[in-house]
């Protein structure tokens, strides 16, 4: 108990700050902050198996993200029949031909000596598979866009309940990372981190511009819930019953009817997009404690010892017989898994899938922040950083605003000096992030909540 | 004169424009390449530098066109820039003394200083946005074409125009004597040349009486004056938007790995490599065949290899593709 004090304080503090928001500000925006607190929880999580387990690199965490993100899409949305009679052989044919390619160049690529002919043949088959490719699918993608475009103008997907999207989105991230492993992995730190920044930066050019699979910059809007519509829920008897209970007192002291029920109607409007929210709180926290469970297992295993001694000297774990190419592939691929869960979590929160969002600064570096902030190697370490950053990150703009405000007591409103302060408020999160950041590396480099190892 | 025409059809929409975009980019990447070789780590803060600089010119050029200072045809930031420079320069030594000082004294791994260039480039966001702003801004003043696609056609009598913006000449003018200027420091001068030796074996370097100190700042000085002119060249053939910069840093650190990172003359060629199969890529070739090709077997689409979204995919797909035959990049750069 004593040993984790400075865990339950830190926790403790979060909350308190977060219940502060809910009294002051508003319980929907506490509920907010705090629902991203947790998909960030997630995303950072994912960062920390890679980076404080294993001490890989991965700045591509925005094209993971986006790929859960599109995974939730291709999951829930009903699919398009008119789209996919009009162009669907075509897709799928292009589909078949790609697998074809792969697996050939791969059978090429095992059974021949390494030579010069064995270049040229393999980049003739490749080039040419990408010239048939898209003459098979350029007739096909037309017509799939040429499908009421302003509404659908793409496949859509399977039509099934979103929340199977967490799971295909881990697999679609973890597929990727896998791919990105076997091409990237050898390289020294930092290179992989540009190589990875990189990668994610196609990841999203492709889902940004192949609009018969994710409509692109059209968005896609309306994705289903897994919680109940705050419409549906303003109509139904228990739920206003539950409100009226709730806030008794409050409307005991109202006389007038009429009154009465129209403050139980604005009552009862702002609940139901608080109970909304609390539902998606309570599918969140589901998934950030199995997680928690399962990394904190793995790090307390034998394996969790073995990834740390690779993360220390490679080279000795090496010599000890442990398969450090294989045992850094598995770790990025179960990193990016999670980051991929991540991402269909947020997407199904928003109930919106906006490519045009996804930014390296916001998804990648600030992930990275959070981890180096939290704590890296320690998984409650790296959750506290998602709450901690997250929670700055959204309050940073009041707190910028109360500091302009303080600084510039003296000016008049209307001198241009304070105008323009006022007008930079929202950058001051930046500078909070960068800031914070340059401080925790510097006085206390393992982070707010440090790694810490005991042997049992 | 078909011939012609498609001659003068590329070098308009793919040569010129080409020849800009990787002077531009190169200066980024020798910078890039720089701080890599001698202070040896990945800047992550390089856009945001180059968008600090270009600030102060810009601040400094609408001063300058307050009070009625301007450089006749030519861009008045031409005048600003060394301003900018002096105020790059003192704010990259600041940042060296309160941030990379501490960690390269203690031997921070380089993927430590790596991290903190990300604080550094936050910081350097929220400068840049909270003194000028994210929108975007237009600098350019003075004569806008050397040779107007009109004009050219008249001279000549051809059907295809060859426009040469002014600030596309001002660029790889300026970059050709930057560049040039630079490898002759770093080949002939004495201090040039310890540079190189500090990069090359850091212990050798300070055995022979090396002065670290002076190095380091001398490497800020030269990286500031190349962020602050590649970034002005950008701003002024394009425009200036602090989120566009950020972005640029993915281009430029493609150009310095594929020319090989510590390798300045690489990280200028890989710049041009960068540019060219951009836009070599993603363009229609459509009109070249209809000159070319004789009239019965004019193509139907656009012949274009990518669509021009990809624009970037190109450079990261090149990066990727170095990295896994080449990994020291096409002029041998660092061992990775």
């Amino acid at each position: 108990m004593r040993k984790n004090l400075n865990v339950i304080a830190a926790y403790g503090i979060m909350m308190g700050l977060i219940i502060l928001v809910g009294i002051f500000q508003s319980w929907n925006i506490a509920l907010s902050i705090f629902n991203l607190c947790l998909i960030s929880a997630v995303m950072t999580m994912g960062a920390n198996i890679q980076w404080g387990y294993a001490g890989l690199i991965n700045f591509g965490i925005m094209g993971f993200t986006a790929l859960g993100g599109l995974a939730a899409v291709l999951i829930s949305v009903d699919p398009v029949q008119e789209a996919w009679s009009a162009g669907g052989f075509n897709i799928l044919f292009s589909l078949f031909l790609i697998i074809a390619m792969v697996l050939t160049v791969r059978y090429i690529l095992k059974n021949y000596k390494k030579s010069k002919n064995r270049t040229y043949i393999v980049a003739a088959i490749i080039i040419l598979g990408i010239v048939i490719i898209r003459f098979i699918s350029e007739p096909g993608i037309e017509a799939i866009e040429g499908v009421n475009p302003a509404k659908t103008g793409f496949l859509g997907g399977l039509g099934l309940p979103i929340i199977f999207s967490w799971v295909v989105g881990a697999f679609f991230a973890g597929g990727l990372a896998f791919v990105i492993g076997k091409v990237a992995l050898g390289l020294r730190a930092d290179y992989l981190a540009i190589a990875t920044l990189l990668i994610s930066e196609i990841v999203i050019a492709i889902i940004k511009h192949e609009d018969w699979l994710t409509r692109g910059v059209k968005n896609v809007i309306g994705l289903k819930r897994p919680a109940p519509y705050e419409v549906n829920l303003q109509q139904t008897d228990w739920f206003i019953s539950l409100v009226e209970k709730f806030n008794l007192s409050k409307l005991n002291l109202i006389t007038d009817l009429t009154e009465r029920q129209a403050t139980l109607n604005q009552l009862v409007i702002e609940g139901s997009s608080v109970f909304v929210k609390l539902c998606y709180s309570g599918l969140f926290l589901v998934v950030v404690i199995i997680l928690l469970i399962l990394t904190q297992k793995a790090l307390y295993s034998p394996w969790g010892r073995m990834m740390r001694a690779i993360r220390d000297n490679e080279e000795a774990a090496n010599a000890m017989g442990k398969n450090v190419v294989k045992q850094h592939l598995l770790i990025f691929v179960l990193g990016s898994a999670i980051v991929g869960i991540a991402g269909a979590m947020l997407v199904t929160q928003d109930g919106l899938f906006t490519p045009g969002s996804y930014r390296p600064l916001r998804y990648t570096f600030l992930i990275w922040v959070m981890v180096i902030i939290g704590g890296s190697g320690n998984n409650f370490g790296a959750i506290l950083g998602g709450f901690v950053v997250w929670f700055l990150w959204i309050e940073a703009a009041p707190i910028g605003l109360y500091l302009v405000n303080l600084t510039t007591a003296g000016l008049d409103d209307t001198h241009f000096l304070k105008v323009h302060l006022i007008e930079s408020v929202p950058y001051f999160r930046f500078l909070m992030m960068g800031v914070g950041l340059l401080v925790i590396m510097r006085y206390r480099p393992k982070g707010i909540l440090p790694e810490k190892i005991e042997i049992k | 004169m078909d011939f012609v025409n498609a001659i003068i059809l590329l070098l308009n929409y793919i040569f010129v424009p080409a020849l800009a975009y990787g002077s531009q980019l190169a200066l980024g990447a020798i910078f890039v390449t720089l701080i890599y070789g001698i202070l040896r780590f990945a800047n992550f803060a390089t856009g945001d530098m180059m968008s600090f600089g270009t600030m102060f010119v810009i601040l400094f050029t609408f001063y300058f066109q307050s009070v009625g200072i301007s450089f006749g045809v030519l861009p008045t930031a031409l005048l600003a820039i060394p301003f900018g420079i002096i105020f790059m320069v003192g704010y990259m030594l600041i940042i060296d003394k309160l941030v990379f000082k501490y960690y390269r004294i203690n031997k921070s791994p380089p993927v430590q200083l790596a991290m903190v260039s990300i604080g550094v480039m936050f910081v350097t966001q929220a400068v840049v946005r909270i003194i000028i702003g994210p929108s975007d801004r237009r600098f350019f003043d003075g004569e806008k074409f050397l040779i107007k696609a009109g004009e050219f056609k008249e001279m000549t009598g051809l059907n295809e125009g060859l426009a040469i913006k002014s600030t596309q000449v001002i660029t790889i003018i300026v970059t050709l004597i930057l560049v040039s200027t630079l490898f002759w420091f770093l080949n002939k001068t004495k201090t040039g040349k310890s540079m190189r030796a500090y990069s090359d074996n850091e212990d050798l370097a300070l055995l022979s009486g090396i002065d670290p100190k002076k190095i380091v700042m001398i490497t800020w000085v030269i990286a500031g004056i190349l962020a602050t002119i590649g970034g002005a060249l950008y701003g002024l053939d394009k425009s200036f938007k602090p989120f566009t910069y950020f972005n640029n840093m993915l281009p430029i650190f493609a150009a310095a790995i594929v020319g090989g990172i510590g390798n300045p003359f690489g990280a200028f060629l890989g710049g041009y490599v960068i540019a060219f199969s951009e836009i070599l890529l993603t363009y229609a070739y459509r009109k070249f065949f209809m000159y070319v090709l004789p009239e019965s077997m004019e193509p139907d689409g656009l012949i274009q290899l990518l669509s021009t979204d990809y624009k970037f995919a190109v450079s990261f797909s090149i990066l990727v593709i170095v990295l896994l035959y080449r990994p020291s990049g096409i002029f041998k750069g660092k061992v990775l």
